[in-house]
């Protein structure tokens, strides 16, 4: 799942390939009982209908999920003993491609449609209320392991902005161009915190230095490390992964 | 008996979700091939010609997507077995004897194949097959939902134990597939019946049942 190259890719670029290859593989998949072998080199020209109905089931997937989303539902908790170690590192890049954020000239912007625009360092997060977690992170290719995260409840961030709170989405952006988003049920889930910890340390590089968005009960890939500006909105906001094909909601 | 006629053996909605299953299943075990290649289990991968939707994100928009056919057609299918006693009728009773005498004499090639009949071992395989696709099912919800659904992953001992459910139930299926088109291969009057609904009842010869 990681591109060979780290630029963040026009979503019609991907849009195109995917259709290409779904393109493809429709066909194979259509008619491959019994016949799968002989249908390896075929290449359909009319697939453009599959690519817009797995793109509309996708967004029907998203409605279904918002609506079998329980806002009080937790995620299970674990003891510490649980942690997975070495936690492992998972980006659209190599590990050592992690962007260093310098924490003195780093804040954290906020925009849209809040009442307080301004940006907040990283003393000021940690005067906030923080909370502590021991949740898995479940990855969208499968595994999954359990890690501590400590921050600030989003929840309170948002109220102490000044967030409209009846706006349908959160945006993310980061310092490795990575972004994403969040419906604002699950913004507003009280175990959806602003990580400033991993375990009792700072966030070191490869989980997401200076913060990162901890949501236990969405997929890894809705858990944008690095972050660098939110904001609060009510046009779609998309994402690295989402705009490629990933189902947005994606929640667990 | 020279004599041959045509009788019913499988009813329309019987045919229609037959199909209609056999595409889904095809898509579903495909793409999870796919997703399955991301982050295998076990030390092997499935090869990318026996997988659909070309990458990861490709894959889950399949896979996703085919579910809602998978699981409506296969609710429609066991209640229309249901109520119209289809499925009693056809799939019942299951007697340990029965199964191996029965598969006993498939071995030998000595079954009789009865096209408005299921051999006990017919019996056995169909029932452990609709089983399997209930596991299936229940075990990918559990993966999609394991917060919302905490209590069904947790039935099925958590995500990972989750994880090796649905590979399992996935393998079963495809193994009764397995058998079940080689059957078909060895009895191919079995597949226009398949389409058709009916058969030609004749002189019994000795075959194996598919």
């Amino acid at each position: 799942m990681i591109p060979s190259s780290p630029r963040p890719p026009a979503a019609s670029d991907h849009h195109h390939q995917l259709r290409r290859v779904q393109r493809r593989l429709l066909l194979r998949g259509g008619l491959s009982i019994g016949a799968l072998s002989m249908l390896t080199g075929c290449n359909l020209q009319d697939g453009d209908t599959v690519d817009k109905v797995l793109w509309a089931m996708s967004r029907w997937n998203d409605r279904v999920q918002a609506l079998l989303f329980n806002p009080n539902r937790l995620a299970p908790t674990y003891p510490a003993t649980a942690i997975t170690r070495p936690f492992p590192f998972n980006a659209f890049y190599p590990e050592d491609d992690a962007p260093d954020v310098d924490a003195s000239d780093w804040a954290l912007e906020v925009s849209g449609l809040v009442q307080d625009r301004t940006p907040w360092s990283l003393q000021r997060l940690r005067t906030l209320p923080q909370e502590s977690q021991i949740t898995r992170h479940i990855c969208i290719e499968g595994w999954s392991a359990i890690g501590q995260w400590s921050g600030v409840p989003f929840r309170s961030f948002l109220q102490r902005v000044g967030a409209d709170t009846r706006a349908r989405y959160v945006g993310f952006k980061c310092a490795d161009r990575y972004y994403s988003s969040l419906d604002m049920a699950t913004a507003l889930h009280p175990q959806t915190i602003l990580a400033l910890d991993y375990g009792t340390e700072p966030l070191p590089a490869k989980y997401g230095f200076p913060l990162k968005l901890r949501v236990p009960t969405k997929l890894g890939f809705k858990n944008p490390k690095h972050i660098v500006a939110m904001f609060v909105t009510n046009d779609y906001p998309g994402g690295y992964w989402e705009d490629q094909g990933y189902n947005w909601f994606s929640g667990s | 008996m020279t004599s041959v006629h045509r009788i019913r053996v499988h009813p329309l909605p019987v045919r229609v979700t037959h199909w209609v299953n056999a595409f889904a299943m095809t898509c579903m075990v495909m793409s999870g091939w796919r997703i399955y290649n991301a982050s295998p289990l076990f030390p092997f991968t499935f090869p990318d010609w026996a997988t659909l939707g070309g990458w990861l994100g490709g894959a889950i928009a399949w896979h996703l997507a085919a579910m809602w056919l998978l699981v409506g057609n296969g609710l429609a299918y066991v209640l229309y077995g249901l109520v119209s006693g289809h499925l009693r009728r056809r799939l019942l009773p299951i007697r340990p004897a029965e199964v191996l005498q029965d598969a006993g004499a498939a071995l030998r090639l000595r079954l009789d194949h009865r096209p408005d009949v299921y051999n006990a071992v017919q019996r056995l395989l169909y029932v452990l097959v609709l089983l399997a696709g209930a596991g299936v099912v229940l075990s990918g919800l559990a993966l999609w939902k394991p917060v919302q659904l905490f209590w069904l992953a947790g039935a099925l001992g958590g995500y990972e134990a989750a994880r090796r459910v649905h590979f399992v139930m996935m393998a079963g299926i495809v193994g009764f597939v397995a058998i079940h088109l080689l059957l078909v291969a060895l009895v191919p009057r079995t597949l226009p019946t398949m389409i058709t609904g009916s058969a030609s009842l004749h002189t019994p010869r000795k075959e194996a049942g598919a």
